[in-house]
């Protein structure tokens, strides 16, 4: 089977100003809204307390919040999860360094009225640990980036660097954005899933960049913005095929994973859907606007032996 | 088409084979088990199996097995039910002095665990149970060790002759003044020959002289703290009877306890939360403890307990000797009679301070306060519990002083039972600092198993669908690449299984994304033979081409990937390491069965084939 009858032959770089005035946009887009909007930051941020049970039979919410207003829980939030026999309770942080006590005060509360209640997770994270998960959270994506950076560097020329990096950062902040825009909870996993996206997108990159260094040993008179155009249409469809199984297994972890892995199957959903994008757009883009030549990427030597 | 490297098959075959014999103990399953450990951790007795089975005759129970499995007796039974009889009538039979946890017991058979083959450990969030993060609060004990230096300090200067004119205490600072510089300068020297723990200034222009903690001792008072907490922690859980409890250092001042398959967090929070310490204090025998006890009314400078066994008033003296902070250790023994005794190990601070009291108390008693916060749920008329905090104090142990010690010193005249539980309850006092839980995560058994069912049915998905598009899309050489994926999943699952990383949920999401992302190197790949044969070239060559020009673009690709997962299980908590663990292995596998793997096939299948008209990848 093949999708295209042979190599595409599409002008991308035709548009890479284009593409790029609008992955910035974009990019400002996803910022402002993350800035105004903010993220629904899961326990394992802001600390707090979390409870799920479930409940032989449906359960009216208010019943549970009147249980736990019994115990002086004034402003708990209370929400189905999935089906309406399984409630989820939050709590926000309290100030008392008692807080861990407060789940197993919860519990009594729903026991009193519904002794068949059923425990299915309690999750407390005391500010402190808070704190640090989200330091560490954003230390891990600050070092995955100059981690990268540093080895595009290495492999290639500091110009795709710029790129590769580029286009990391871009897809990261539109994961974000969509996270700020559908409002689904940002938790440990989500963190997971954009650091997994920085890896898979960068992925992308590598391919075209490495591609395009082939292509300069072994197209010596075409023109640089030529040399990358065919390499983007030469690993085009291996883009298209690798999102497409990506997409599959992620659809499967969607439909079947459960609620644990729904943030961090949509995130990534999205990021995939970004990163073919801005793998032609703003890695390759940015490095050719940045004047990426010849020179940069093939040795020396080679190019002595050309004028011999 | 040149012939496929040797090595490269045999390679090949070899990690096929190994790779499935350590994914083998995860077929078995479990059994219901009950585990038995000693309590004191000692080695089991000769004659146990004997003990266990007279045990389960008498309760008509018919064990599937009963042997000893790395350091404890595992017994095994067909249903479950069977276990939890099988549990109460060991705890019955056998007593305290052995811990009976319920448990499962993997069905492995010998000769894969000889191997070293076992199946892979499943994360708290699959197998349900508790995790809790405590934290010791070392500002106290830093606190409470610098805070001793105020009464030292004045102490010690006085035995040495040399006159202060003022002491106090700033924050952890004790600061001493002098008349003049030249008995500072003298204060100083003592000082620092006595107490070398002390960082000591001495401003120009003033007469005083200010004493703060090193660093190194700050962090030795520290590590000793969080060392106490952790000793108690594993003897509190271990009373709780659950089978593979994990209590372990987290960072400088963090413990993590983890206790699978236990739900009453309650229980186990109280068990945790619970304070002890210990105060080594003399016994005032001027004044009359029961005239105290009657009259309510105490002799000045001393306070009124009563002891552990049998309620006794006894007057001690305010002054503390050495408290639970200064105990190194102590352990039941025997003495140089083979009488019992208990051995007792302080700290040089208390060390010190024993050797002052004891020098001047010979034939006195001296006694050992336990001091205890224990919270307890009581039900009032409307069946609401109430918990509430009740301060234990007793005297534990009262022994006359025989001689003069300091570091070392021995409590004899005692029971071999009352030495035992004395050592228990010393180490227990030991608790210097506070814990607090900062972070709880139960997860309900019926959680877990939902967890187990959705991670493989969303793996088995993700695996059908991308095989079935290889399948369409590839045709034959897409049959290569599921061969590849299968054999990779076969290898993660024996790497997991062999470093003992537990499976989280995280975990298993890491697994299907990489089922998705592994097929990217055998896409590249075949993409690349698709292009070099439009270009014209043999099926042969373009095979080989096709492998040979992928294999860098491939590597470096996965290089960036494992950057990021490098990261996230540098700086990752919990489950989320478990996530970074396993996509890390299947990267690194996948760059081998991507490559070698399906290209063995692709040239056992087509290698042979002197004409090729067509490859069947299209």
């Amino acid at each position: 089977m093949r999708i295209f009858s042979g190599v595409p032959n599409i002008n991308f770089m035709a548009q890479r100003k284009t593409g790029l005035w609008v992955s910035s946009f974009l990019t400002v887009a996803a910022i402002l809204l993350v800035a105004f909007r903010g993220l629904n930051f899961g326990i394992d941020f802001t600390g707090g307390v979390l409870v799920e049970v479930h409940y032989p039979q449906a359960v009216e919410l208010d019943s549970v919040r009147a249980d736990l207003a019994h115990a002086n829980y004034e402003h708990p939030v209370v929400q189905y999860f999935g089906t309406s026999s399984d409630v989820l309770i939050r709590l926000p942080p309290a100030e008392d360094s008692n807080s861990a006590k407060v789940s197993t005060a919860i519990l009594d509360a729903l026991h009193a009225s519904e002794p068949n209640v059923e425990l299915r997770r309690v999750e407390f994270v005391g500010p402190q640990v808070g704190d640090e998960l989200t330091q560490d959270g954003a230390l891990a994506l600050l070092l995955a980036f100059i981690g990268i950076a540093f080895y595009i560097m290495f492999r290639f020329e500091w110009k795709f660097s710029v790129g590769a990096v580029a286009a990391l950062i871009h897809d990261a902040i539109m994961v974000l954005g969509f996270l700020s825009l559908t409002w689904i909870e940002f938790d440990l996993t989500t963190v997971a899933a954009i650091l997994a996206l920085i890896g898979y997108s960068n992925n992308e990159t590598i391919v075209i960049f490495d591609r395009v260094r082939e292509n300069l040993l072994s197209q010596r008179r075409m023109e640089i913005l030529d040399v990358v155009n065919l390499s983007v249409n030469q690993t085009l469809l291996r883009s298209v095929i690798t999102h497409l199984t990506t997409l599959l297994v992620l659809t499967a972890l969607l439909l079947m994973g459960g609620k644990s892995v729904h943030s961090f199957s949509s995130a990534l959903m999205v990021g995939v859907i970004v990163a073919t994008y801005s793998s032609i757009y703003v890695s390759t883009g940015l490095a050719v606007v940045l004047n990426v030549s010849r020179e940069d990427l093939v040795p020396a030597e080679k190019s002595d032996a050309d004028v011999v | 088409m040149q012939p496929y490297p040797l090595w490269k098959t045999i390679l090949l075959v070899v990690v096929t084979l190994l790779g499935a014999l350590y994914a083998l103990p995860n077929v078995y399953g479990e059994d219901p088990a009950v585990q038995i450990n000693t309590t004191s951790g000692d080695p089991l007795p000769v004659d146990f199996a004997a003990q266990v089975d007279a045990a389960l005759k008498t309760e008509g129970i018919q064990p599937s097995g009963s042997r000893a499995d790395g350091g404890h007796w595992v017994v095994r039974f067909a249903q479950a039910e069977q276990q939890l009889k099988a549990a109460d009538a060991l705890k019955k039979s056998l007593g305290n002095g052995y811990i009976v946890a319920l448990g499962l017991a993997s069905k492995t058979p010998d000769w894969l665990t000889k191997l070293g083959a076992k199946p892979m450990s499943l994360g708290l969030d699959l197998r349900g149970g508790v995790h809790f993060l405590l934290e010791v609060d070392v500002d106290d004990a830093r606190k409470a060790a610098a805070q001793r230096y105020v009464t030292d300090l004045p102490n010690f200067l006085r035995k040495k002759d040399i006159r202060y004119t003022g002491r106090r205490q700033e924050g952890e600072r004790t600061v001493l003044d002098f008349a003049d510089a030249v008995t500072r300068e003298a204060a100083r020297k003592a000082i620092a020959k006595e107490y070398p723990e002390l960082k000591l200034d001495a401003p120009d222009g003033a007469t005083t002289l200010t004493a703060t903690l090193t660093e190194s001792e700050v962090k030795r008072i520290v590590d000793f703290a969080v060392q106490q907490n952790l000793t108690t922690l594993r003897n509190r859980v271990n009373q709780l009877g659950v089978a593979e409890p994990l209590v372990q250092r987290q960072g400088a001042n963090r413990i993590v306890v983890q206790l699978p398959s236990v739900q009453d967090t309650t229980r186990v929070k109280d068990l945790l939360g619970a304070t002890a310490t210990l105060e080594y204090r003399a016994v005032d025998e001027t004044g009359s403890a029961d005239s105290a006890a009657a009259s309510g009314i105490v002799p000045p400078g001393t306070e009124l307990f009563y002891t552990r066994e049998g309620r006794r008033p006894v007057l001690l003296k305010r002054e503390v000797i050495a408290a639970g902070v200064n105990l190194v250790d102590a352990a039941a023994t025997v003495d140089e009679n083979g009488t019992p005794a208990v051995s007792v190990t302080l700290d040089s601070q208390g060390a010190k301070r024993m050797f002052e009291f004891t020098e001047k108390s010979v034939g006195k008693p001296m006694a050992v306060l336990f001091r205890e916060t224990v919270v307890e749920t009581n039900y009032n008329a409307e069946g609401v519990p109430l918990r509430e905090k009740r301060e234990v104090e007793e005297i534990i142990s009262i022994a006359s002083i025989r001689g003069v010690f300091g570091k070392r010193f021995q409590t004899t005249g005692l029971t071999s039972k009352e030495a035992h539980s004395l050592a228990l309850l010393l180490k227990a006092g030991a608790l210097a600092a506070p814990v607090e839980i900062v972070e709880e995560r139960t997860v309900g058994p019926s959680l877990g198993a939902d967890n187990i069912k959705q991670g493989f049915t969303a793996a088995l998905l993700g695996l059908g669908l991308v095989s079935l598009f290889m399948a369409i899309y590839y045709k034959v050489f897409g049959l290569f690449a599921i061969a590849a994926l299968l054999l990779n999943l076969v290898l993660v699952v024996a790497v997991l299984s062999l470093v003992g990383a537990a499976l989280t949920v995280p975990g298993i999401a890491g697994i299907v994304l990489h089922m998705g992302i592994a097929v990217d190197a055998n896409v590249l790949i075949y993409e690349r033979i698709r292009e070099e044969l439009r270009n014209g070239t043999k099926p042969g060559e373009a095979i080989q081409h096709g492998y040979d020009r992928a294999f860098l673009t491939i590597a470096d690709a996965n290089v960036t990937v494992l950057i990021g997962t490098a990261m996230l299980f540098a700086l990752g908590a919990g489950p989320v390491k478990g996530f970074a663990i396993t996509l890390a292995i299947g990267i690194l596998t996948s760059q081998f069965t991507a490559i070698v793997g399906s290209r063995a096939l692709a040239q056992l299948v087509f290698g042979r084939r002197q004409r090729m008209s067509d490859l069947p990848i299209w």
